[in-house]
């Protein structure tokens, strides 16, 4: 199954370093002066009650917002020098699930792979919607399928999307307690091959060099 | 260049599988032009007098319908952070955005344009200079309407202030595309006009696709 997903091991270790962040919403202080830095193979868990930052924290190491003090790097480089590169190697799922309701789950992972420069044929994509349980759903328009479902088909997204830094907002809502184990095995695989996660969630999670953030 | 392309390709799909957005707008533009013609009756001297300005209020207008849609669906399910976070410059598909809009709300309106100005007397020369202007002028209109639609995204009771925005910034096309069908039926020389127009396009061509992709950067922050 992973035959076809390179390993990121080869490449010089990655890590992705952020120093003295700050971050402000309205008139809150969220947090100030947040240092983290995660090599390849590790899993950082950002932890903490609702509101209190996580959200903001993973859209803040995606480049989406600008810190209000503070810089991140991926590797040597500040992510606001060559965006284009950092977004390459990375995967972003927020909490809205970014599938367009009118088109299937195949014409939606095709349509992403495209933009994502990742060259996929459609056998692969099939394989990695069927990996996930959506075998006979694939044709469907995604409106058709329930929440977990599309949860599973963010799944295959993050098997076809090739990337090296996952960023995962509560990547295990709506999921029953199978798809949970698939997807604790999704990282793994991804943590064994070199890759780097960053995510949050209120569950205990059994993932091996796992780092947590309380944030 | 190919992300521009799968863009296109992927905002027609969408339109595609949901005809009767795109529908309303066109139906509008055929609705709202025929009103005035049954309105004022069959006065054909008035009529061909006034068509030009109608067409193209009536173009303003429908294209006006079809902008939320630019940005705010995408908006709305987090797929403009995904188009953000590819690997892909923000104006590349901005740009393509603007073009689909265009191909979906625009060309038909250029294609329908001489159906309808039949209605209004128009004579041969006149419907092919009515043509040609709004093949000039309307993806102007896209253009512009892709940075009021990226401004308001977001925005409460964002369309209607959307229309605030951008019916002023139409004024100038609207004044050379009515005014060259115009020109030309009384028979004055109508270049200035086409000028203009093609100005307007390049202009709006060469920085506007940059406006709009910061003013959607500015929104998913």
């Amino acid at each position: 199954m992973t035959d076809h997903f390179s390993s990121f091991s080869n490449s010089s270790e990655l890590v992705l370093q952020a120093r003295g962040l700050g971050c402000v919403r309205g008139e809150r202080q969220l947090f100030s002066n947040l240092d983290l830095r995660l090599v390849s193979g590790k899993c950082l868990h950002v932890r903490g009650e609702n509101g209190v930052g996580k959200t903001s924290l993973l859209r803040l190491l995606t480049g989406l917002s600008k810190p209000e003090s503070g810089e991140v790097f991926w590797g040597e480089q500040s992510i606001a020098t060559d965006p284009l590169a950092y977004h390459r190697e990375l995967l972003f799922l927020g909490h809205r699930d970014a599938l367009k309701e009118d088109l299937s789950a195949l014409e939606n992972l095709l349509m992403y792979a495209a933009l994502d420069n990742v060259m996929l044929s459609d056998e692969k994509v099939l394989s990695a919607l069927w990996r996930f349980g959506l075998r006979g759903r694939e044709n469907l328009p995604v409106n058709c399928l329930s929440a977990g479902q599309k949860r599973r088909v963010l799944m295959a997204r993050m098997l076809t999307r090739q990337a090296s830094l996952w960023i995962l907002d509560e990547p295990f809502n709506a999921l029953d307690i199978h798809a949970v184990h698939e997807l604790q095995n999704l990282i793994s695989e991804h943590l064994e091959r070199g890759g780097l996660v960053v995510l949050t969630s209120h569950q205990e999670l059994s993932l091996p060099n796992l780092q947590v953030l309380d944030l | 260049m190919s992300a521009l392309f799968t863009i296109i390709h992927r905002d027609l799909l969408l339109v595609m599988r949901r005809k009767s957005e795109v529908l309303t707008a066109l139906f509008f533009f055929v609705v709202v032009a025929s009103l005035f013609p049954l309105g004022i009756g069959a006065d054909a001297a008035l009529l061909r007098k006034i068509a030009p300005g109608v067409l193209w209020v009536a173009a303003l207008l429908s294209t006006l319908l079809g902008l939320h849609r630019m940005f705010a669906a995408d908006y709305q399910d987090g797929a403009l952070e995904q188009l953000a976070l590819a690997p892909q410059p923000m104006v590349i598909l901005v740009t393509g955005k603007i073009i689909a809009h265009w191909i979906v709300c625009g060309l038909p309106l250029v294609l329908l344009a001489p159906l309808i100005g039949i209605q209004f007397d128009l004579d041969t020369s006149s419907l092919y200079i009515l043509m040609l202007t709004l093949l000039l002028g309307t993806p102007v209109l896209s253009l512009l309407g892709s940075v009021g639609a990226a401004l308001t995204l977001g925005v409460r009771g964002g369309s209607v202030l959307m229309s605030l925005l951008i019916l002023p910034l139409y004024i100038p096309v609207l004044i050379f595309g009515a005014g060259a069908v115009y020109a030309n039926s009384v028979g004055l020389d109508i270049s200035g006009h086409f000028s203009l127009l093609g100005a307007l396009l390049i202009l709006a061509l060469a920085f506007i696709p940059w406006v709009s992709a910061a003013a959607v950067k500015i929104a998913i922050e």
